[in-house]
């Protein structure tokens, strides 16, 4: 894939938060770890599409604003005991720059 | 090279422990375990139902092979230890099994203790204790017809009710008049034992068993008096005695148990012993919430961490027979130094006793309505002291008969189909599905599976006698002091203290000089510890907007859509056209869907979208407006009535009192969301007695009341005092706000505070002591020196927090 797309920079994210990229298929969560990764989630809990975006970051993973569900940031899998999922998508960091691939990793 | 660890005895306890070795330090050991029975771990708290035909062996399974197999532990299935070399630091089994070890863990539990008497040894005589006993038994009941229980205790009508599920003639012998003397006393064991024999049960009372008789086959039970029955099965639950056979023969120091010290540790350094087989503190433990808490110390100390203590354990007992409500907990008979309370309904089949000394619950006993049995377990474990509330106790806590689950108050009589989480839809059968099937033992545990009572959690108490009557007297109870979460081994109150002892400014300091067992905390405890360090430093700590919920964030309410919703301030209710015009323009001007009146007399403007926010802010700032803080964990609202300026029942102003409420206190950070109200005269048109604070005017002055609620729980507030002036009326709630800003737990109400501090607490600190109450609100006026800054004219025109409202990157 070289559809990369150039989103912004680490430090547009505050630590431990989240930005939105909106797209025509719906809002994709951005999200900051403490340790500066980046992940890249559809920006809707897999339970009742609570914005993800909008949720508190902890380790790598981030609580949803509405019911508390916890996903991780690596995979959008829901933490146990609740079960759903929601698309990730690539995201690769160059000179402090974030780049994002809209074909859902899964 | 990890070292090696060795459980002994393959059960609820050891297991425990060895899971949560394995969820704090996964890595550190390569496991092995013995086990004497030919299965992996199982629920023996589910026997019973197993029995009764209500489960099978497959449904209480805890940990299947496969489960060790993932795990990397070694398991000895059917293996019985025959001795352990301490010296060389091996495990031998009978079959000549051998396993070193580095540390060993002993759970080797108890054995069902057989009166000595002749034919003990019959074929068709057994104990009630594991999976073999059952298969006994329900293999009996398909040939023979006659069973006699000996031991009229928990586990024997346990026993008992699953026989006669089976369609046996069932007698149940007891050597005392009372059923299960440990947990009932007289009046409560006589209304079980009526209720028992309804159902088809036979007792006989005051019987010693003589012998035996049989041949080849238990044939009868013959009494000291004379009497013979017929059995085809006798079942002998007189009780347990801790396993320590093993320990014994190797030396290890042993009384009634084998002895341990806070640590679960036994004499010797290298191993440890859990379960009951154990004597702490001279005492030995037959159900299962203890032998779990010593589990979680113990699994502490294996991983070497070296912080948790066992402190011993107040056990509280409720019968697994379906449709029988029984409770108790503690010393429930009682002395010369103790009182009783009584309330016995017998047309209503209830009784309900409470032991108090010195006005502190020691225990309680209760029968047909155990709805508040959870609450004096818990006044009972903290202590508290119950004066205030005295006159009120036996009428309970009355918080199942609040909004959400149809009013439903005993668990045992529901049917499966009934709800009981009227906020996510949960019924009965649900929550009993998940604790058997899933093997949950802990109110959260049910919370995280089935989400019952983890939303507004008003039907906790009915969740709690669920998990009660299912797992019997084995469901693990609040713990007295909770952990803060999952990150922390410390409560709320260890935190707070330590955040003011050593000067920590920030959530970072607390994480670091606390050993927060994660990295950066969770949703859980962040927010509570920003509040914490913001509380106590007002002038040092900075807000950290990533460690709050994103209302607090946004200054604006989200909504299941996404959208928020915005509610300007209304000083006391009080508006004006200007004010209402503006909230006009702005529905127009931003397409806002909707415009509701609030209970709190002000306006919500709802289905803005976030990036809107800071445009509407700026038109409300500009007719004068400013945060309303409807979103927060602060103060919310002043309700008035119009008082003296125009009604002519009112006794003095009470809009310019709630005006001036709001303006003093407006802004403030609090443990949770904080309202007021002022009432013109004793008509209450403001509704101050179901507020946090209420103010209620009289011809002579102004009543104080505190701690209300109008929410889930309905509690009304409590009278602090009177006084003369609006001056004190001003003093005395501000030192009230800060005396629950600096005590309170995060995320709890006025309501709760006060029942756990008690009113003459509060009364100490806001009403008797001048002095304190001065400090207390000249803390509350320097907090408020940096709180009251309107958010939303921050956002609107000086660009704080401006990537709060505006997307990364826009595509396509």
């Amino acid at each position: 894939m070289s559809d990369w797309i150039e989103v912004g920079t680490i430090d547009d994210i505050p630590v431990l938060g989240a930005r939105v990229v909106s797209t025509a298929d719906g809002n994709i969560g951005v999200f900051r770890t403490a340790d500066d990764e980046i992940f890249a989630l559809r920006d809707e809990c897999p339970h009742q599409k609570g914005p993800l975006s909008q949720g508190i970051v902890h380790g790598n993973q981030v609580t949803c604003p509405l019911h508390n569900w916890n996903i991780e940031l690596d995979g959008g899998e829901a933490v146990a005991p609740d079960e759903g999922c929601t698309a990730s998508y690539p995201v690769k960091i160059e000179d402090g720059k974030i780049f994002l691939s809209l074909v859902a990793a899964g | 090279m990890k070292e090696k660890l060795v459980l002994i005895g393959n059960g609820m306890a050891g297991m425990r422990a060895i899971e949560e070795l394995l969820d704090i330090a996964p890595e550190m050991y390569d496991i092995t375990v013995f086990g004497a029975e030919p299965y992996g771990n199982y629920n023996r708290i589910l026997l019973s139902p197993v029995l009764a035909g209500e489960k099978t062996i497959d449904d209480i399974m805890l940990n299947d092979e496969q489960w060790y197999a993932d795990n990397g532990i070694a398991l000895h299935k059917g293996k019985k230890v025959s001795t352990v070399d301490r010296r060389n630091r091996k495990v031998v089994a009978e079959d000549g099994t051998t396993e070193e070890y580095d540390r060993l863990l002993l759970a080797t539990g108890s054995n069902p203790f057989i009166i000595p008497v002749p034919g003990h040894d019959l074929p068709g005589v057994i104990s009630f204790r594991d999976i073999y006993d059952v298969d006994v038994m329900l293999e009996s009941s398909k040939k023979h017809k006659h069973a006699v229980v000996i031991g009229g205790g928990l586990l024997g009508l346990e026993a008992a009710n699953g026989l006669m599920l089976q369609g046996m003639h069932v007698t149940v012998v007891h050597l005392g008049d009372t059923l299960m003397e440990r947990q009932m006393d007289a009046v409560s064991g006589g209304m079980l034992k009526k209720s028992l024999e309804e159902r088809g049960l036979n007792f006989l009372m005051n019987a010693s068993t003589e012998a035996i008789i049989g041949e080849d086959r238990v044939k009868g039970v013959r009494f000291k008096d004379g009497l013979e029955i017929a059995a085809d099965l006798v079942v002998m639950a007189v009780g347990i005695r801790p396993n320590m056979a093993l320990a014994e023969s190797v030396g290890l120091h042993c009384e009634r148990g084998v002895v341990v010290n806070d640590t679960m540790q036994t004499y010797d350094p290298k191993i440890y012993a859990v379960g009951e087989c154990v004597q702490h503190r001279g005492e030995t433990y037959g159900l299962v919430a203890p032998l779990f808490e010593q589990a979680k110390v113990c699994a502490n100390h294996l991983a070497k961490m070296g912080i948790a203590r066992y402190e011993g354990s107040v056990t509280s007992t409720k019968l697994k027979v379906t449709g029988i409500d029984l409770f108790s907990a503690g010393d429930f008979i009682g002395d010369d130094t103790t009182e009783d309370i009584v309330m016995q309904d017998a047309g209503r089949g209830v009784y309900k006793k409470v032991v108090l000394k010195d006005n502190k619950i020691q225990g309680a006993v209760m029968y047909g309505d155990t709805v508040d049995g959870a609450w004096y377990f818990q006044l009972m474990r903290d202590a508290t002291d119950v004066s205030d509330f005295r006159t009120a106790l036996m009428l309970g806590q009355a918080h199942l008969g609040d909004s959400g689950h149809g009013g439903n108050t005993a668990a045992a009589n529901m049917s499966d189909d009934m709800e009981v989480c009227g906020c996510n839809g949960v019924c009965k059968g649900d929550i009993v599905t998940a604790i058997t099937t899933k093997g949950l033992f802990t109110l959260d545990d049910v919370r995280s599976h089935t989400k019952a009572s983890n939303s507004c959690g008003s039907c906790t108490g009915l969740v709690e006698q669920i998990l009660a009557s299912t797992l019997g007297g084995d469901y693990s109870a609040a713990p007295h002091s909770k952990p803060m979460c999952k990150c922390t081994d410390y409560p709320h109150d260890d935190v707070r203290k330590a955040i003011k002892e050593r000067h920590l400014i920030s959530i970072r300091a607390v994480m670091d000089s606390m050993q927060w067992k994660t990295v950066d905390g969770c949703a859980s405890c962040r927010p509570a510890l920003n509040y914490y360090v913001m509380a106590t430093w007002p002038a040092e700590a900075k807000d950290d907007a990533q460690s709050r919920f994103i209302n607090e964030r946004a200054h604006a309410n989200i909504q299941k859509d996404g959208t928020y919703s915005v509610v300007p301030r209304m000083w006391g209710g009080l508006t004006s056209p200007k004010e209402l015009r503006a909230i006009a323009d702005v529905v127009d001007k931003f397409d806002v869907p909707e415009l509701k009146v609030t209970g709190g007399q002000r306006i919500d403007l709802f289905g803005i979208k976030k990036e809107d926010l800071p445009a509407v802010w700026a038109d409300l700032n500009a007719a004068g407006m400013v945060s309303g803080h409807a979103y927060g964990k602060s103060l919310r609202t002043v309700k008035t009535c119009v008082g003296k300026t125009w009604c002519r029942f009112g006794t003095q102003d009470s809009t310019s009192i709630g005006v001036e409420l709001e303006r003093l206190s407006w802004g403030s950070w609090m443990p949770h969301k904080f309202k007021m109200a002022v009432s013109g005269c004793p008509r209450n048109c403001a509704e101050a007695t179901i507020k946090d604070y209420g103010v209620v005017c009289v011809d002579s002055g102004y009543e104080l009341h505190v701690g209300g609620n109008g929410g889930i729980t309905v509690r009304v507030t409590d009278l602090l005092c009177k006084v003369e002036t609006e001056e004190e009326v001003y003093e005395y709630s501000k030192a009230f706000m800060q005396l629950y800003r600096e005590e309170a737990h995060y995320l709890e109400r006025t309501a709760p505070w006060i029942e756990r501090v008690g009113l003459s607490h509060i009364k100490q600190y806001v009403e008797e002591d001048a002095d304190n109450r001065k400090a207390l609100a000249a803390r509350f006026d320097e907090s408020q020196k940096y709180a009251q800054i309107d958010p939303w004219a921050e956002r609107a025109s000086e660009g704080v927090a401006e990537h709060e409202f505006t997307s990364l990157k826009q595509i396509g």
